[in-house]
């Protein structure tokens, strides 16, 4: 293999073979936003539906097919792959390591990913219809009541989880062995330090929802009865067992996202991050706290009030950290030299609408106020302000910050602006409105409402149109920017940006740091 | 911690694959039972125990009345007619009382129920005991036969004096199809 080093192998055998970090992750961004593209026309079929009460266009079940895969595939396909891509990339290039220390793995946690998914997105031509009872499939509706397709489903859960714990144990293994020398774990960049929580949180919970869905496995085909009453089960279980999972899976999703604009919002403030070693610590607060938060999530199920009362104050205590955050983000900016440009704009409006979002959980977490927001639109419009302005709104930055460095040109600034502000407005007009009927009693999963959200309801789904149609307008800037951008050979694309990723050639060799770099 | 190899990285990820392989375990070795054990315990969903109470009390407490309630439902596909022949009782907390529930199967085929128990409030479960219920086994019944089904009880005389009604759910479920294969009686 001697001879290899200087470039990689030409063809298909390239991408299937590959065991290179750059390589992997540029597969996983394409892969996740594939399924961005998937999750978002099931989205856009869920608006049209709901554009006017009544039913419109399709039949409920598939209508609850379309939320389920939904919220399955934005999450497992879209969200989650994208920020692996991201640390596949980002991280032997941030400390200073030639790869990731398992290459060969990675190669593997990556392409069992793809049939995965197309095994999912098959049961959609089963007989009886995809998986129907929602992204949190609670018990008895995914096991008693569910459709031969609950067996595909369980199968691509094991599979997926069985690909995140390898991508997790591989940035672990990463971040703890190949650091170059004097690159301490006070010294990493904080998106590696997110990540590097966010890893671990991985490798425990994602053994949980395996042990989950084996369980309805044993009950669907096995006779068991753990979640089954008749048999001595209970359902309830489920929804332990599942939001043990479900929960740090939030923070799963979010703390990548707060370690990307803890990257940007520096380098557009030029100002070192105010408060570096609080976020290191509010990061690892967050981490443990969302393992006994729970049962925020089953305040309707009858558990005890002083259940009630600890699940709600431990709840709550997570917005102390997050404010951490948020405070430190804006002290960064503050009396910065700040200028405006797409990944910026992309932060700042993650910062925004990610605050409006933790205020919501705070409203959500107030135990008998949650008896009213439960089930409803309220929660919708909560979970997307920090799934989506959270989440995909930082990986929006974070590819207009990166891509430049990557395949060294420029994306169009006009476009990527237009891009935010269509993203930034479409997505309010979209979830907005979402709070109001929530809070009047608009239930969620339902394909069809009562007259008085009609207007609201329709504002929503022009909104998500909008909001939807923005995301073409990304990629044609990124396959622009990859056919036909302008040139960049300034190895430090942004001025005010810090990193060893900023010391390489730009665009980034195929090898980097094949020698370590001294770290100061 | 001992070496398990000598290329550190794979140390690492061999760690974690155990650390993986125990999450998977946590769930069925901790998780599963701790629940049952803690909702037995805490009489959390109004579980109730599905052992025969065998203590005694000490005397009768004649000075309160504890109004109990009877509550049937079907389970979804159930086609019993099942319910209480009293559904509601008077009793002194201490005292030994019974009732009986009626169960027909109307279908032509024999089948097998079993009753699931759930008692409101949930602070009351820890002061319901059940001498001798029906829920504690499988119910078998010829097609278009009928049966009584015994329930005896006593309500503790530790019951919070704030606790004035009892109520004492069943919910009936068709078992017939898993009745082969082991099934825990509640």
């Amino acid at each position: 293999m001697g001879d290899h080093h200087h470039g990689p192998a030409k063809g298909l055998s390239r991408w299937l073979f590959t065991t290179n970090h750059k390589d992997i992750g540029t597969m996983y961004l394409w892969f996740s936003f594939a399924m961005f593209i998937l999750g978002g026309t099931f989205a856009m079929i869920i608006r049209a539906e709901l554009f006017q009460p009544g039913l419109q266009l399709v039949e409920p079940a598939f209508f609850n097919q379309m939320t389920t895969l939904h919220g399955l595939v934005m999450v497992f396909g879209a969200i989650m792959p994208s920020f692996v891509g991201l640390a596949n990339w980002l991280i032997p290039m941030m400390i200073g390591a030639p790869d990731m220390a398992l290459p060969r793995m990675n190669n593997w946690s990556f392409w069992i990913l793809p049939p995965t998914f197309l095994l999912l997105a098959s049961t959609l031509f089963m007989e009886g219809g995809a998986p129907a009872a929602g992204w949190t499939f609670y018990a008895p509706l995914s096991t008693t009541y569910a459709g031969p397709s609950v067996t595909y489903f369980i199968f691509c859960i094991h599979v997926l989880g069985l690909s995140s714990i390898m991508g997790s144990i591989n940035i672990i293994a990463t971040v703890m062995n190949m650091r170059a020398p004097g690159m301490t774990y006070m010294k990493m960049p904080l998106f590696v330090w997110t990540w590097l929580i966010t890893a671990f949180l991985l490798v425990a919970v994602m053994p949980v929802l395996a042990g989950c869905v084996t369980m309805m496995l044993m009950d669907v085909h096995f006779g068991t009865s753990f979640f089954s009453a008749a048999g001595g089960g209970d359902p309830v279980l489920f929804q332990h067992v599942f939001w043990f999972f479900g929960h740090p899976e939030v923070y799963i999703i979010i703390l990548p996202a707060f370690g990307v604009v803890s990257q940007i919002i520096p380098a557009f403030s030029r100002k070192p991050l105010f408060g570096y070693d609080s976020m290191v610590y509010a990061t690892a607060s967050i981490a443990f706290l969302s393992f006994i938060v729970w049962a925020h999530h089953m305040y309707t199920v009858g558990i005890p009030v002083a259940g009630e009362l600890f699940f709600m104050y431990a709840t709550m205590l997570i917005a102390v950290p997050t404010g951490v955050k948020v405070f430190n983000w804006v002290t960064t900016m503050w009396r910065g030299s700040l200028s405006f440009e797409t990944p910026m704009l992309f932060s700042i409006g993650f910062l925004v609408l990610f605050t409006i979002g933790g205020f919501t959980g705070l409203m959500l977490s107030i135990a008998p106020a949650d008896f009213q927001y439960h089930d409803t639109y309220f929660v919708v419009a909560h979970f997307h302000y920090v799934m989506v302005a959270g989440a995909v709104f930082s990986m929006s930055a974070a590819i207009y910050f990166w891509l430049p460095k990557w395949c060294g040109r420029m994306y169009n600034e006009t476009m990527g602006k237009t891009h935010f502000w269509i993203s930034f407005i479409g997505f309010n007009v979209t979830f907005f409105p979402q709070h109001f009927v929530g809070l009047a009693g608009m239930p969620r999963r339902i394909p069809d409402y009562a007259l008085q959200f009609a207007d609201f309801n329709m504002i929503s789904s022009i909104g998500a149109f909008v909001y939807g149609l923005s995301q073409i307008l990304f990629l044609y800037n990124v396959i622009a920017t990859i056919v036909a951008g302008k040139p960049v050979s300034d190895p430090k694309v942004w001025d005010g940006a810090e990193g060893l990723e900023w010391t390489i050639p730009t665009p980034a060799p195929y090898h980097t740091f094949e020698t370590p770099p001294a770290v100061r | 911690m001992r070496k398990l190899s000598n290329n550190p990285a794979i140390d690492t990820a061999t760690k974690l694959v155990v650390v993986a392989v125990m999450m998977f375990a946590f769930v069925f070795v901790v998780m599963v039972p701790l629940y049952n054990v803690l909702c037995d315990a805490l009489g959390i969903n109004g579980k109730t125990s599905g052992q025969a109470y065998t203590s005694v009390q000490a005397g009768v407490d004649e000075s309160r009345l504890v109004t109990v309630q009877f509550v049937a439902t079907n389970n979804q596909g159930m086609p019993w007619e099942f319910g209480p022949t009293t559904t509601v009782m008077q009793v002194h907390p201490g005292a030994v009382n019974e009732t009986v529930f009626l169960a027909s199967n109307p279908l032509p085929r024999a089948m097998i129920a079993q009753a699931i128990p759930s008692v409101s409030p949930s602070r009351a479960v820890a002061y319901f005991h059940k001498t001798e219920c029906f829920c504690f086994n499988q119910q078998p019944l010829e097609g278009g036969a009928e049966a009584e089904l015994p329930l005896q009880y006593i309500v503790d005389r530790d019951l919070p004096a704030d606790i004035k009604t009892i109520t004492l759910s069943y919910t009936i479920f068709d078992v017939t199809d898993m009745a082969n294969g082991t099934v825990a009686a509640r």
